[in-house]
């Protein structure tokens, strides 16, 4: 493993995708997949800074029970804007735009997505989309939540909705396009041979996501467009005052939003397949189960999105139903705990970098999924909702599950895309740090949440600010793990030693071409595994000894 | 090469854009779908309203589209098929009657907006209608306009890939070997005739059943 420096040295002026032109215009014009995706990753990144600001300044804010640097609008408007650019600006986007746009032609054998003209199209909207925001918060931003809920942001709130609500209609054009090119890639440009039970779960995972995409986020687009027309004539169906139906609303974004959540999960769920197998050196244990449970998540993810609903005035047997089908998404949720644990046992394990990441993944993603159990009982959610126990466990999900998942693929992939290998240790620092701020930060939020602190306020009772201060400091620290990768990943772009086609002695198809790959994605035609993942960890055992 | 496999292996690297075209339409039912759920959870709410409202719309006006957008799909579908056989001459002029239609459809459908105006049926002004439903009236007229003007700005979309087609069959740059644009663009207008078929009885015959 990472015998990274005997590889050797390949002539730098070997033809590849980032030697196919060097200036502004060709990247600006570009249709191949992977630029594409060096485009989406340079623009979340830029997104995720900007929301992380936005929270940096919450958590300052939030030192004191007291105002400290701010008033009650300015933090409305910056947990509307961490909240509105996280989740469609930087997660949303992140693994499938990135990672997907990179990966899925190469894990199938392709020269390209099946559209690369839309998929191009597809990162304009979401830049369009994304100067709609920017706009919105520069002409004083949004104080309505990143929900967007009725009557807050059509009668009340005097702040850019409209923008807002734009540049996120704009943007869901952008994860539609995307969504369809990757949907067609898997079924019309899989190598011969490459079935569907031979794929790496990655791409499962990738098109389950697609699904979703295609099929939600019209339902968000439509949602927005009538609360607009509502906030910009005065008056629709959301509107109380003629008998319309607040609630209406609520049903109609979060059949959107909580699919969301697996749109930003189940991507990570597939990086996480990728790397346990590889560092573990053992085939993935229950393949099949895996893509079943993927499918599932999927598929039991529409039917879900009562439960942020509860205590919003839904009938209680809407509630139930809603309730019992949230546990039922736990089912498929755990499978694929189990089966990364037992892909690790009895694995020859190493503890590289994108490993760290993904085992971290795990964890957080095992404690976000148990505590959403806990809000999926109607009881207890009575009590809970609304606090900082759902916050804390969102930002498990969402967070610790896909924000580590997508730093274990930028990693485990970095050596494919740049062809150089990062820094190991400081990576691993990172790793390490971005774990223990990520749990400082968010797990005295749980306990917070349980002592009754409610979401969205900006002063607090003083009996809560010690679990404050830790969560502050918490923040500080996981800052600090989030500037590390942009500082070590930039200077291992020109620093870093040569990656060689396969650092990892992995098993996909991606890994059987050079770093970085050559435009076509492969020089001669890769070779189809018998089946996926195939590692052997008792030889690879017997060769260490 | 045989002609038929041939055209066997055209139809086989073509075919990424038609998935790609029907996987788009899947998402465009999605899109209206969460119209006609607002549609009907509002109207559940208000049925006596909705009845009421909906017998001031210009349901002879409503008719004739229909009528229109319909022979439209038929048309469009001939000049899809007739450029798969050949028939060139055939195709452009089923193209340029769709497209005729598809400007009567809009220019019908902008003379009724006026009218609706002018009758005060617009929910968020001076609205005609008034007593005690008259809040479910107006959210009638809300969906109306809100369904009506997504559909019509479908139609805009599909007017344009037409004009582009008919340009393209009459200058030679779509041929018989060369005619999946025109049979995606017929496949887009025929999903936008349907929301059509969907759209005239729910909103132009609530009480006329």
């Amino acid at each position: 493993m990472s015998t990274v420096t005997a590889e050797p040295a390949l002539p730098e002026t070997e033809s590849n995708y980032l030697a196919n032109g060097y200036s502004l215009w060709s990247w600006l014009t570009t249709t191949d997949h992977k630029r594409i995706a060096i485009l989406y990753a340079v623009t979340i990144t830029a997104f995720f800074f900007i929301g992380g600001a936005a929270a940096t300044l919450m958590r300052l804010e939030l030192i004191s029970p007291t105002p400290l640097i701010m008033g009650a609008e300015t933090y409305n408007k910056l947990f509307t804007a961490h909240g509105v650019i996280m989740v469609w600006f930087f997660l949303i986007p992140s693994i499938p735009a990135t990672l997907g746009n990179f990966l899925i032609p190469m894990m199938v054998g392709a020269k390209d997505v099946a559209l690369p003209r839309v998929n191009l199209l597809s990162w304009y909207t979401f830049i369009l989309g994304g100067a709609f925001v920017i706009v919105a918060l520069i002409s004083g931003g949004i104080d309505t939540g990143w929900t967007f809920y009725i009557p807050l942001s059509t009668r009340y709130s005097e702040t850019q909705v409209v923008y807002g609500v734009i540049g996120v209609f704009v943007t869901g054009f952008s994860s539609i396009l995307t969504g369809l090119n990757f949907i067609v890639t898997v079924h019309r440009l899989r190598a011969p041979g490459l079935t569907w039970f031979k794929l790496p779960l990655f791409v499962w995972a990738i098109y389950a996501t697609s699904i979703i995409l295609v099929l939600a986020t019209p339902v968000l687009a439509m949602t927005l467009v009538l609360l607009a027309v509502q906030r910009v004539f005065g008056l629709g169906i959301f509107d109380a005052a003629l008998g319309g139906d607040p609630v209406l609303f609520q049903h109609m974004f979060w059949f959107y939003s909580h699919p969301a959540v697996y749109i930003m999960v189940l991507p990570a769920m597939g990086v996480a397949s990728e790397v346990i197998t590889c560092f573990a050196r053992k085939p993935v244990f229950g393949y099949r189960t895996m893509a079943y449970a993927i499918a599932a998540i999927a598929a039991f993810g529409f039917m879900v999105w009562g439960h942020h609903m509860f205590v919003a005035g839904q009938s209680l047997y809407a509630s139930l139903v809603f309730s019992f089908l949230s546990y039922v998404v736990a089912i498929p949720s755990a499978i694929k705990v189990f089966n990364w644990t037992a892909t690790l046992y009895k694995g020859s394990i190493t503890f590289e970098a994108p490993m760290l990441y993904a085992l971290g993944f795990v964890g957080l993603f095992l404690i976000g999924g148990l505590t959403g159990l806990y809000l999926a009982s109607l009881a207890l959610d009575a009590n809970l909702s609304d606090t900082y126990f759902v916050v804390a466990h969102f930002h498990y999900i969402m967070v610790g599950g896909s924000v580590m998942a997508y730093f274990a693929g930028i990693h485990f992939w970095w050596p494919k895309i740049t062809g150089r290998m990062y820094p190991e240790s400081w990576s691993r620092l990172a790793a390490i740090v971005i774990f223990i701020g990520f749990n400082l930060t968010f797990f005295p939020q749980f306990i917070l949440g349980l002592e009754g602190m409610p979401r969205r306020y900006f002063e607090y009772a003083p009996q809560f600010q010690f679990l404050n201060i830790l969560s502050s400091a918490g923040a500080s620290i996981l800052a600090a793990g989030y500037v590390l990768p942009v500082l070590y990943l930039t200077w291992s772009i020109r620093h870093g030693s040569r990656a060689g086609g396969n650092p990892w002695g992995a098993k996909g198809l991606e890994w059987q071409t050079r770093s970085p790959p050559p435009v076509e994605n492969f020089d001669v035609p890769p070779k189809i595994p018998q089946r996926p993942y195939d590692y052997d960890p008792q030889a690879e055992e017997a060769q260490r000894q | 090469m045989s002609a038929n496999a041939e055209l066997a292996g055209r139809r086989a690297n073509d075919s990424e854009s038609e998935v790609g075209l029907w996987v788009f339409l899947a998402s465009e039912v999605m899109f209206f779908g969460l119209l006609f759920y607002g549609y009907t959870i509002t109207r559940m709410a208000h049925p006596q309203a909705f009845a009421i409202a909906s017998a001031h719309t210009d349901v002879l006006l409503g008719s004739i589209n229909a009528l229109v957008i319909f022979t439209s799909s038929l048309t469009v579908a001939l000049a899809a098929r007739s450029l798969r056989i050949g028939a060139q001459r055939a195709s452009v002029w089923l193209l340029a009657a769709t497209l005729a239609l598809g400007v009567l459809f809009l220019a019908i459908k902008c003379y009724e907006y006026y009218s609706d105006i002018d009758k005060h049926l617009v929910p968020w002004g001076d609205f005609a209608l008034h007593g005690p439903l008259a809040g479910g009236e107006r959210m009638f007229f809300f969906m109306y306009f809100v369904m009506t003007g997504a559909h019509a700005i479908h139609l805009t979309v599909g007017l344009g890939l037409l004009a582009f087609m008919l340009a393209g069959v009459a200058r030679g740059v779509y041929t018989q070997k060369n005619s999946e644009a025109v049979e995606l663009t017929a496949l887009y207008w025929a999903v936008v005739d349907t929301v059509w078929i969907f759209l005239y009885p729910v909103l132009y015959l609530v009480h006329r059943s």
